[in-house]
């Protein structure tokens, strides 16, 4: 059942189209990865959803309401962080806190003491004194307290060290198993690729390619490195092999995933010494659906 | 009306009202304590009849009448009367300062820094941040009004009876809740928290001069401006409600459109279009002092012009002065005049005074600015590449006395142009540019101050404009509660000879540079060795 979902979603700001026919739709329990490169429409996206943009066309509902017109009920709902926190510079983290649980009309809860301790954040200093990773935690620890059924995450982590990046990584996981929905924006794929169950990619306001991870593999390259008895030849010429190399005697090359059976058929007949595939990485992908498009 | 849209908004209003807390008590207590210094300083200095008639008859001057608005009650003169003709209009006009710099902050100023997108993430309403703003401003304008009433009865002087004190509080109550309303519509139109300020700066500077050159000339322009409005009240001595609810309701009027325009709009816009930059740097901006200016290019061109134009409304008022000296014999007895002096010019060089501290206010500004860009970080950005800190720091200094000399060579001139075009007898404009130049000396103190203060206390810049205020307040307005001379001469405006009608003081002028070159040496030094902030 989908928790989250846009429709033909355009969002046009004057003249520039910074969405131009979004879809997705983020199902009940799982982490939907949301990727792509700054300025693709990826915050565009999800600001239309928290009801603070207005949608040009198209549909933008979540749990089946309006994201514009129910947004006040919607909300109490959903968490949100941004990737650029800003916080009053004159208010502790503490009372930051605070604030976002009463705006959410909840009693404050132990889950605030337990993360405010497992994101090291020491919530009595002012928040103008506050490094850009402390402000991040101060918006993550008021989110994950706040027992939303639904995270909006946009480059959470950015200004986090690889520790806190962890216990952000622990925190989305407990979420999904307590049957929280994820919408995670990102441009560290690493993270998403641990994290999400499906992703989809936005380039220019358009979502470019979704699905799950495994999925998505299969539309690509899978990296080979061969060594052979004999002398390969005209291997550059077979069909679904790019990027051929030669490094250290070994052949080093990019298999598209659906010519993989006829590539190692033909290879096999000039003697196999040594072998090594590795999976194509989220940034394989991600980078074959960019190249090209600059130039 | 949608309940959804101002969900939570009782939350926020505390949340702004615990934010701003000290700032409130100092800005209402501030205009509490100085509405009653005047009314005792009144009622002590001007205690005979026969004194407050003889400064009534001042009050004719269409110079006077351009800066208080027009005198009514003349013909009994009470302390009462002095107190609203001559300090609510001014009371009023720093009402609506407050009003714009606290409102602008509080709704376009976090729209900006993105703090509103937190909030807005809540379940808060759309038109709650807007709501709990104006809930808060209204309540601490009639806290102000009724604060100021009960003062002024409290001080139990005859003709400062409860009617009039309710009306005096009440007059600057609504002229706060007006602005706090206008800078709502502003903020809803300008992308940013300055360009807000800005608009409402510009605003409430034109209601001024509206109503200055209307009550000098014609009523029916008068009335355009809300100052205009406010100054009919006649406090004390008829008590007309009709301004305040005039004002009122035009605040709510600007409330409604600034709701509509709010709710129509999406986060962060604005509907006034921000243009496209530049892609590359020009020539002088990779400059440090190239870089100065062209990061305070609109808040130069907008203070030059708002000097020309300031100096010409007063230029303008020249001509009704010239006759109203030539009708008035008691006046040519009251000053006796200088051989070769005009009585009109005599009272060139009060007005220069005035022209030249509100020429050092962007002096300042383009000073201060040094401050601002190091604790936000961008200092850095220049000395950590090779550029020494005297350097930055000089660059901005050039800016900031340039600058000045401009502002003011742009005011005398106003001044001079628009007088000449409504005078008989002209003065030369050499003569007012001569008077309006003596007055550099006093702004290379005030900015030297700056200096020191960045270079060795960062933290307490305020007393920088502290001090011009001071001097504004001795030197403006010293004859009238007639200080005694030392307390005048504690401002560097204080020294400056009042040409044309004294002779230069080289001396005076020798030392005050003397002085202000000392106080930059020292502030460079202590720049080169402090640490540098922010990041």
């Amino acid at each position: 059942m989908s928790v989250l979902e846009t429709k033909n979603l355009k969002k046009h700001f004057g003249k520039v189209k910074a969405l131009d026919g979004v879809d997705i739709d983020v199902r009940e329990g799982e982490v939907f990865g949301f990727i792509g490169p700054n300025g693709a429409g990826k915050s565009t996206t999800l600001r239309v959803l928290l009801g603070m943009l207005k949608a040009t066309e198209g549909e933008a509902t979540i749990f089946g309401k309006d994201a514009w017109s129910d947004a006040v009920e919607l909300h109490k709902r959903i968490a949100y962080v941004p990737g650029d926190v800003n916080l009053w510079p004159n208010l502790t983290g503490g009372e930051v806190i605070d604030l976002f649980v009463k705006l959410r009309g909840v009693k404050r809860s132990e889950r605030r003491e337990e993360l405010i301790r497992r994101f090291q954040l020491d919530p009595s200093k002012k928040s103008r004194t506050y490094s850009k990773g402390n402000r991040q935690k101060v918006a993550l620890v008021a989110a994950f307290s706040s027992d939303a059924d639904l995270y909006i995450l946009d480059e959470p982590t950015s200004g986090l060290d690889p520790l806190m990046e962890r216990v952000f990584q622990e925190c989305v996981m407990e979420a999904k198993a307590e049957g929280k929905s994820v919408l995670l924006s990102s441009h560290i794929l690493s993270e998403v690729e641990r994290l999400c169950d499906r992703v989809a990619i936005i380039r220019d306001g358009r979502i470019i390619e979704s699905g799950s991870l495994a999925d998505l593999r299969h539309l690509t390259r899978t990296q080979l490195l061969l060594q052979t008895k004999q002398h390969v030849p005209d291997l550059g010429e077979q069909p679904g092999v790019h990027h051929l190399e030669e490094k250290d005697g070994a052949l080093v090359f990019q298999v598209d995933t659906e010519k993989l059976d006829d590539v190692m058929r033909y290879v096999s007949g000039f003697g196999i010494v040594k072998i090594e595939s590795t999976p194509p990485t989220l940034e394989d992908l991600f980078m074959r659906h960019y190249e090209g498009v600059e130039g | 009306m949608n309940k959804r849209l101002y969900a939570n908004t009782g939350v926020l209003a505390r949340h702004i009202a615990r934010q701003d807390r000290v700032r409130l008590v100092i800005w209402v207590a501030a205009f509490l304590v100085s509405t009653l210094l005047v009314v005792s300083a009144f009622s002590t200095l001007y205690s005979s009849e026969t004194e407050r008639q003889a400064m009534a008859e001042t009050m004719e001057n269409p110079a006077m009448i351009a800066m208080v608005g027009p005198g009514y009650g003349l013909d009994n003169y009470t302390v009462g009367a002095m107190l609203a003709h001559q300090m609510l209009l001014l009371t009023a006009v720093v009402v609506g300062v407050m009003n714009i710099l606290l409102v602008a902050r509080h709704t376009r100023g976090e729209e900006e820094d993105g703090r509103l997108e937190l909030v807005r993430a809540l379940p808060a309403g759309r038109l709650s941040s807007l709501a709990s703003t104006l809930v808060v401003y209204t309540g601490a304008n009639l806290v102000l009004a009724l604060l100021i009433a009960v003062g002024l009865v409290a001080f139990n002087v005859e003709s400062i009876d409860v009617e009039g004190s309710l009306l005096y509080g009440a007059a600057l109550g609504v002229t706060g809740i007006f602005f706090a309303a206008l800078t709502a519509v502003f903020a809803q139109l300008s992308e940013s928290g300055r360009g807000t300020i800005g608009l409402g700066m510009a605003v409430l500077l034109l209601a001024y001069m509206v109503r200055a050159i209307g009550d000098v000339s014609s009523e029916a322009l008068a009335l355009v401006s809300p100052f205009g409005w406010i100054v009919r009240t006649e406090t004390y001595v008829n008590n007309l409600w009709w301004p305040v609810v005039a004002t009122l309701t035009a605040a709510v009027v600007l409330a409604v459109l600034a709701f509509y325009l709010n709710a129509i709009r999406d986060m962060d816009a604005g509907f006034l279009p921000s243009k496209a930059g530049k892609k590359q740097a020009s020539r002088l901006l990779v400059h440090p002092v190239g870089l100065a200016v062209r990061l305070q290019r609109t808040g130069i061109i907008s203070w030059a012009i708002a000097m020309f134009v300031l100096g010409a409304s007063y230029g303008s008022v020249l001509g009704d002065l010239e006759s109203f000296f030539a009708d008035n014999e008691m006046m040519q007895q009251l000053l006796t005049p200088v051989s070769g002096v005009s009585l009109t010019e005599q009272f060139l060089s009060m007005l220069m005074a005035v022209l030249a501290m509100i020429s050092t206010i962007p002096a300042l500004l383009f000073m201060l600015k040094l401050k601002g860009e190091e604790s936000k970080g961008r200092a850095a950005h220049l000395l950590e590449r090779a550029v020494s800190r005297t350097r930055l720091m000089g660059s901005y200094l050039v800016l900031a006395l340039v600058g000045g000399w401009i502002m003011l060579s742009l005011a005398a001139l106003g001044l001079g142009v628009a007088g000449n075009a409504v005078m008989e007898d002209s003065i030369s404009l050499g003569r007012f540019y001569e008077s309006a130049m003596a007055y550099l000396p006093a702004m290379w103190v005030m900015l030297a101050l700056a200096v020191l203060l960045i270079g060795l206390a960062p933290s307490l810049t305020v007393v920088a404009w502290l001090y011009l205020v001071y001097s504004f307040i001795v030197v403006y307005m010293g004859g009238l509660f007639q200080f005694d001379e030392w307390v005048t001469k504690l401002s560097p405006f204080g020294h400056i000879p009042e040409l044309p009608v004294e002779e230069v003081s080289w001396l005076a002028l020798s030392v005050l540079t003397g002085i202000a070159v000392v106080v930059l040496v020292a502030g460079f030094a202590g720049y080169r060795r402090r640490d540098i902030q922010g990041g």
